[in-house]
């Protein structure tokens, strides 16, 4: 079994168009992170920018001032239309919550494509982020440097969504087919795996030709 | 299984790792749970709580201090983005508190009086992340080596002037720019020249940007302001006075928002800077006193 998608030839995904949630949060450095594998990230501000692309990853940032950003140009509409359509979508911390089916604790809408419910902030404010090496078993065996900033705590998984990984009792990282969310941040650091799981084992795989 | 010992907090790549998720957005000075409200409603990214906006500071004169405790856990209270708040200058003692209040980011900030005027405080001891002001690289760069998290040009805060954090930006931009054309053998020399750590300077001239992210403050009143900051090269925005000194603050925050993400979109910045009723008034900094310039506060 291969385990670590990171082995795939940059070859594989040099035809990839993915795109990055350029609003508001820490694109740059998703963009950073596609850099090191090969891929040109694609600045998506508009809806327009969607088109022709195979992927679309949410950053971290605030939830309320994405949507508020997102409402004025219909793109929650846009983002289930580009997932009924076949787009693969990587949301993490902020990322994670606009995917989800239900926020909890606050009113707040949500994409509802990963069928999980959350609640924000619920890690603790800024002084109580943390980092922890986290089990991975889809990355292999060595444990992935997990960074969590306010993170938002996945409180109730539903039928369509599995838990790839978890911290304590909550999982932080779920699939749902071709939406994948983490609690925390990837981009954050040198380890390559998890990008390289979305691309190589998500997007790739049904990717329209 | 992860054993407690393992969990990593307050180190840099945390607080800069916050930081980073503030790009793109506009931190917004609050002095009241509705006007935090206010801004949360409009996309704040955070918001800074205050008992009095510089503009009031200004003009009231007197010691201004650490906001009223009461007042910043009554705006933790009343939403769910980050709630910055300020420190004087050097007065670890008031960073501290705000620490054990569980602010999410301490302004280090020349817009309250300073407590220290020879030092400023040692951010590495504290687990929640700091900004710090700059008008230039020089003054970035000591900051970045005492521990801050983020920087911001100073500018002149409460003037509703924008003159002087297009100076501060260009400055470090500047010298940032020069830093990466220079030998190896000239970066000691310009370090001495600059005032700042060899190690910070040897860092910004390979990578040719700050180690931290790099946003602006001071004199922001209009949607063109935050794109002028934008199109500068800054990656997030403070406004100050800016919002609750205008004549309608709820459109001027959402336009000030929708101008800092979308920047380059003139025609939509034309269509959100109409009607929006008349921006702060503001003071022509080449008249003003040398000693009414909060900017000078700190070295």
């Amino acid at each position: 079994m291969r385990e670590d998608g990171d082995r795939k030839t940059p070859k594989a995904r040099s035809g990839l168009r993915i795109g990055v949630l350029t609003l508001q949060g820490d694109y740059a450095a998703h963009a950073r992170a596609l850099a090191r594998l090969g891929v040109e990230a694609v600045g998506v501000r508009r809806p327009a920018d969607l088109e022709g692309l195979h992927g679309l990853i949410l950053p971290g940032g605030e939830s309320s001032a994405l949507l508020r950003l997102m409402q004025r140009w219909s793109f929650l509409e846009a983002l289930r239309s580009f997932s009924a359509g076949g787009g693969a979508l990587f949301g993490t911390c902020a990322g994670l919550i606009l995917l989800a089916r239900e926020v909890r604790g606050i009113e707040q809408p949500c994409l509802g494509l990963l069928d999980v419910a959350v609640e924000r902030n619920s890690y603790g404010r800024q002084r109580e982020s943390f980092a922890v090496p986290l089990a991975v078993p889809v990355l292999g065996a060595a444990p992935f440097d997990a960074v969590f900033i306010r993170a938002p705590r996945v409180v109730a998984l539903g039928p369509g969504a599995a838990a790839l990984a978890s911290y304590g009792e909550s999982p932080v990282l779920v699939r749902n087919g071709r939406v994948l969310g983490a609690s925390f941040h990837p981009e954050l650091t040198e380890d390559a795996r998890l990008l390289a799981y979305f691309l190589d084992r998500i997007v790739s795989r049904g990717a329209p030709a | 299984m992860t054993s407690p010992s393992d969990r990593e907090s307050g180190t840099p790549r945390i607080k800069t790792g916050f930081a980073e998720m503030l790009k793109g957005g506009v931190i917004m000075d609050v002095t009241t749970a509705d006007q935090a409200r206010i801004a949360e409603q409009a996309g704040a990214v955070a918001v800074m709580a205050l008992e009095r906006v510089p503009a009031d500071i200004r003009r009231d004169g007197g010691v201004a201090r650490m906001a009223d405790v009461a007042k910043i856990r009554e705006i933790q209270a009343a939403v769910n983005i980050p709630v910055m708040a300020k420190a004087r200058i050097g007065h670890f003692a008031e960073a501290q508190v705000l620490e054990a209040l569980e602010v999410d980011f301490i302004d280090e900030s020349e817009v309250l009086t300073p407590a220290d005027e020879m030092h400023h405080i040692d951010k590495w001891g504290f687990k929640v992340p700091f900004v710090c002001g700059c008008r230039d690289l020089g003054e970035a760069l000591r900051r970045i080596g005492e521990g801050a998290a983020l920087i911001r040009t100073k500018g002149e805060a409460g003037s509703g002037n924008i003159v002087e954090a297009v100076r501060h930006l260009r400055a470090v931009q500047g010298a940032i720019k020069r830093l990466t054309v220079l030998g190896e053998e000239e970066l000691m020399r310009e370090a001495k020249d600059l005032g700042a750590p060899y190690e910070l300077v040897r860092l910004v001239a390979r990578k040719g940007r700050l180690p931290v992210p790099n946003f602006a403050a001071g004199g922001v009143a209009t949607p063109a302001d935050a794109s002028l900051l934008r199109q500068l090269g800054a990656e997030a925005v403070f406004v100050g006075s800016g919002i609750f000194k205008s004549a309608e603050p709820e459109r001027m925050a959402r336009a000030i928002v929708e101008a800092t993400t979308h920047f380059d979109d003139f025609a939509l910045i034309a269509e959100l800077s109409a009607n929006l009723g008349s921006a702060m008034r503001g003071l022509d900094v080449a008249t003003m006193a040398e000693a009414e310039k909060l900017q000078t506060r700190g070295w």
